[in-house]
């Protein structure tokens, strides 16, 4: 049988009062970011000489690229190895690459100290081959390029033939007409192979984000300094991708009142299952193999992270994706998959944080409160901007037919409005 | 260097765990060049004056207190570290054989053989001079930090509270002053009782040695910076082990060198990734081969799709 999918904006929006609650905590995030290209990083910061890396190199870049991985794995599974069951996932799964990739180089901007030359990794003449962070820089910013270009279609679909600009505006109605209509030729001839660079990329980056560390292997703590530092990188972004896009499916299906997909959604947790055992069977016994398990009993704040990362964050979402149960009722699943995001996301603050200690600093970094409120006010835009692409554009499966075409067997966890609302975020987009 | 060799892209995975140890030595910076020079480092000879600081705050402009507020002793209290306003410091510490000589160490950037930081920064703000000099261009830089990451001395200092025209700020060893012939950098200038000495790396290394033989009982048998973190532009000479004079103990291995190794095994010619794009271009067109009437199946099988 062949259906042809069809992608529309969501009939109804999300809830209002969610949207004023994130767009308060986004306000008190832009005030720290003010403050922060006011006044500099040493008054919004904890950092240190001792110290140069902290929560913002992290979280907002490191973990948020690892948990938008799904954009690439999706892109992966639907259009290199055709597994159809799951188209209806993939444009999900491409926005939150886009959006979680935005994240990572917006944060980026707020990290560096000369944001303003945020380019020069890309210009020839500074070119440094030997650096691993030109290699992330350069992968992370063709990567998101590619991203973008995967995401005109879906804004030419809903734009092109309908392009009604307001006011004084709409004399440019023809060009922008004109624009949506030659980029939807230009992607189309170019998007299958911009998928599979956009795909070998995201290896490399991945990849080198966690050869970064190893340039300091005096300060790293043992537990997070070993040679295999790139794979685990890999590995633990393919299970975190694919996890974080069910969680979001389901966050999303909640919201909006829909059912979640969840024949595709528990199969897919099927590789989230996998991908993690293949994880954590080269973490842990990378962490036998150098005996580096010892130091659990050593004291210091090491061994506590350490169990954070793996029990909570690892095996305890390994043994519930383990049953079935947990795989088809849509809140277990959501939880497991949030673990594995979490887990991820301990290791890089481990890796980038935890694990770096300097010699002659007498105190610890600990992030400071502006570098935190920085990180929740971005988060919380980037979920309204989510919350506002998936009510105006067309991300989601058109029809609550799509959805129950195979989901008719499953009514556990049938779509509780929860905190939906009728009216929210599709006014504001039509305004 | 076969390690580098077996690296590649797919069987990174595999083989990392196993190889373990060093990697081979580093592809990008090579071994000290002839005209590299250093300065040698005598603690014996220091009595901690100072003045070596406040040559330098002059010659870079730092701060400009007069030189007679360097006589202020009660700065050793607490061991300092080099920061935006000071390239170099001297630290005090006990000693316990001769407490009415205590021992005095400078600290500044060591100038690295093969520095990290040159390494990891991505747009090559730093530079290994053939003169010996780690020097930094500030208009490339963007403020990324890495380099304070990659330091294994920790030394550079970074404007943190300059909120548009942050620079990184460490010893340049004094690179534009040297160039002049005839001219040592501003503290060796300065230094009253000669502890330090500057010429030639490979001069340093050979009166350093001649010293320690000269008087075994009065040094140990250590030049530190001969072979840490493979070699510094730095040397010194010590009475007692430099791990108790604030020093870290570092291998002699370039600390980049595995990083680089595994950066150049996965990137060589570009080929590895793209194989990987080959790959997955067949793979493109088998599946859709395969799967055009496979519509829904559920998929048991993850491992299919591991890349």
């Amino acid at each position: 049988m062949t259906t042809h999918l069809e992608f529309a904006p969501l009939e109804r929006g999300m809830s209002r009062t969610t949207n004023r609650v994130l767009l308060v905590i986004g306000a008190v995030g832009v005030v720290a970011i003010l403050y922060r290209f006011l006044f500099g990083l040493g008054a919004a910061t904890n950092l240190s000489n001792q110290y140069p890396w902290g929560v913002w190199k992290a979280i907002s870049v490191a973990a948020a690229v690892a948990l938008a991985t799904g954009g690439f794995t999706m892109a992966a599974l639907v259009h290199v190895f055709h597994r159809r069951a799951y188209e209806p996932l993939a444009r999900l799964a491409l926005l939150i690459g886009v959006l979680g990739y935005t994240f990572g180089a917006a944060s980026l901007a707020v990290d560096i100290g000369r944001y303003y030359n945020i380019w020069h990794p890309a210009w020839p003449t500074m070119w440094q081959g030997n650096s691993v962070l030109f290699e992330v820089a350069m992968c992370i910013m063709s990567y998101l390029m590619i991203l973008y270009v995967e995401f005109t279609p879906v804004i030419c679909e809903r734009y092109a033939g309908r392009v009604a600009l307001p006011g004084g505006l709409a004399r440019w109605n023809g060009a922008v007409e004109a624009l949506l209509r030659a980029a939807e030729r230009l992607t189309g001839r170019v998007l299958s192979v911009l998928l599979l660079v956009g795909i070998v990329l995201s290896c490399m980056h991945h990849s080198s984000l966690g050869a970064l560390m190893l340039v300091a292997p005096h300060k790293m703590h043992p537990f997070w300094y070993t040679p295999v530092l790139p794979l685990l990188f890999l590995l633990s972004v393919l299970a975190a991708g694919f996890a974080v896009v069910i969680l979001v499916s389901i966050l999303t299906a909640r919201g909006a009142g829909r059912r979640p997909d969840l024949p595709a959604l528990s199969s897919l947790s099927l590789y989230v299952l996998v991908f993690l055992a293949v994880y954590l069977v080269a973490r842990i016994s990378d962490l036998l193999i150098r005996e580096v398990h010892l130091h659990l009993t050593a004291g210091g704040v090491e061994p506590l992270w350490l169990l954070i990362e793996l029990l909570p964050g690892g095996l305890l979402p390994l043994l519930l994706l383990g049953s079935a149960r947990v795989r088809n009722t849509p809140a277990l699943l959501g939880w497991a998959c949030g673990l594995v995001g979490f887990g991820v996301l301990m290791n890089r603050v481990n890796v980038f944080v935890v694990a770096y200690r300097s010699a002659y600093a007498a105190t610890r970094y600990t992030p400071g409160v502006f570098e935190l409120l920085t990180i929740a006010g971005m988060l919380a835009i980037f979920t309204i901007a989510f919350r506002y692409a998936v009510a105006t554009l067309p991300i989601l499966p058109k029809t609550a037919e799509t959805l129950s075409m195979v989901s008719d067997t499953a009514d556990e966890g049938a779509g509780e409005p929860g905190d939906a609302a009728p009216e929210g975020v599709r006014e504001c987009a039509h305004a | 260097m076969n390690r580098r060799q077996f690296l590649g892209w797919g069987c990174l995975g595999a083989a990392a765990p196993l190889a373990g140890g060093r990697a081979a030595a580093s592809e990008a910076s090579g071994a000290a060049s002839d005209n590299a020079r250093g300065v040698l480092v005598d603690t014996t000879e220091c009595v901690g004056c100072r003045k070596c600081e406040w040559a330098c705050n002059r010659e870079h402009h730092l701060t400009d207190e007069p030189l007679e507020s360097y006589e202020d002793t009660s700065v050793f209290e607490q061991a300092r570290r080099m920061d935006t306003a000071a390239y170099t410091v001297v630290n005090r510490f006990d000693n316990a054989r001769n407490p009415e000589r205590p021992i005095f160490m400078k600290v500044q950037c060591m100038h690295c053989v093969k520095p990290a930081c040159v390494s990891a920064c991505l747009v090559g703000a730093l530079r290994k001079q053939d003169a010996g000099a780690v020097t930094y261009e500030g208009w490339k830089c963007i403020g990324c930090r890495y380099c304070m990451v990659a330091c294994p001395f920790e030394v550079p200092a970074y404007e943190y509270d300059n909120a548009l025209t942050p620079l990184v700020r460490k010893c340049s060893l004094c690179f534009e002053r040297t160039q002049r012939e005839g001219e040592s950098p501003a503290c060796v200038a300065m230094c009253p009782p000669m502890a330090l000495t500057f010429g030639r790396r490979s001069d340093l290394l050979a009166l350093a040695r001649e010293k320690i033989a000269a008087h075994p009982d009065r040094y140990i048998d250590h030049v530190y910076g001969e072979h840490e973190a493979g070699g510094t532009s730095w040397l010194y000479l010590a009475e007692r082990s430099f791990a108790t004079l604030g020093f870290p103990t570092i291998g002699d291995a370039p600390v980049q060198e595995l990083a680089e190794t595994i950066q150049h095994s996965v990137f060589k010619f570009g080929l590895p990734p793209l194989m990987v794009l080959g790959a997955l271009g067949l793979f493109m067109k088998a599946f859709d081969e395969a799967g055009k009437d496979a519509v829904r199946k559920p998929a048991a099988s993850g491992e299919e799709s591991a890349v």
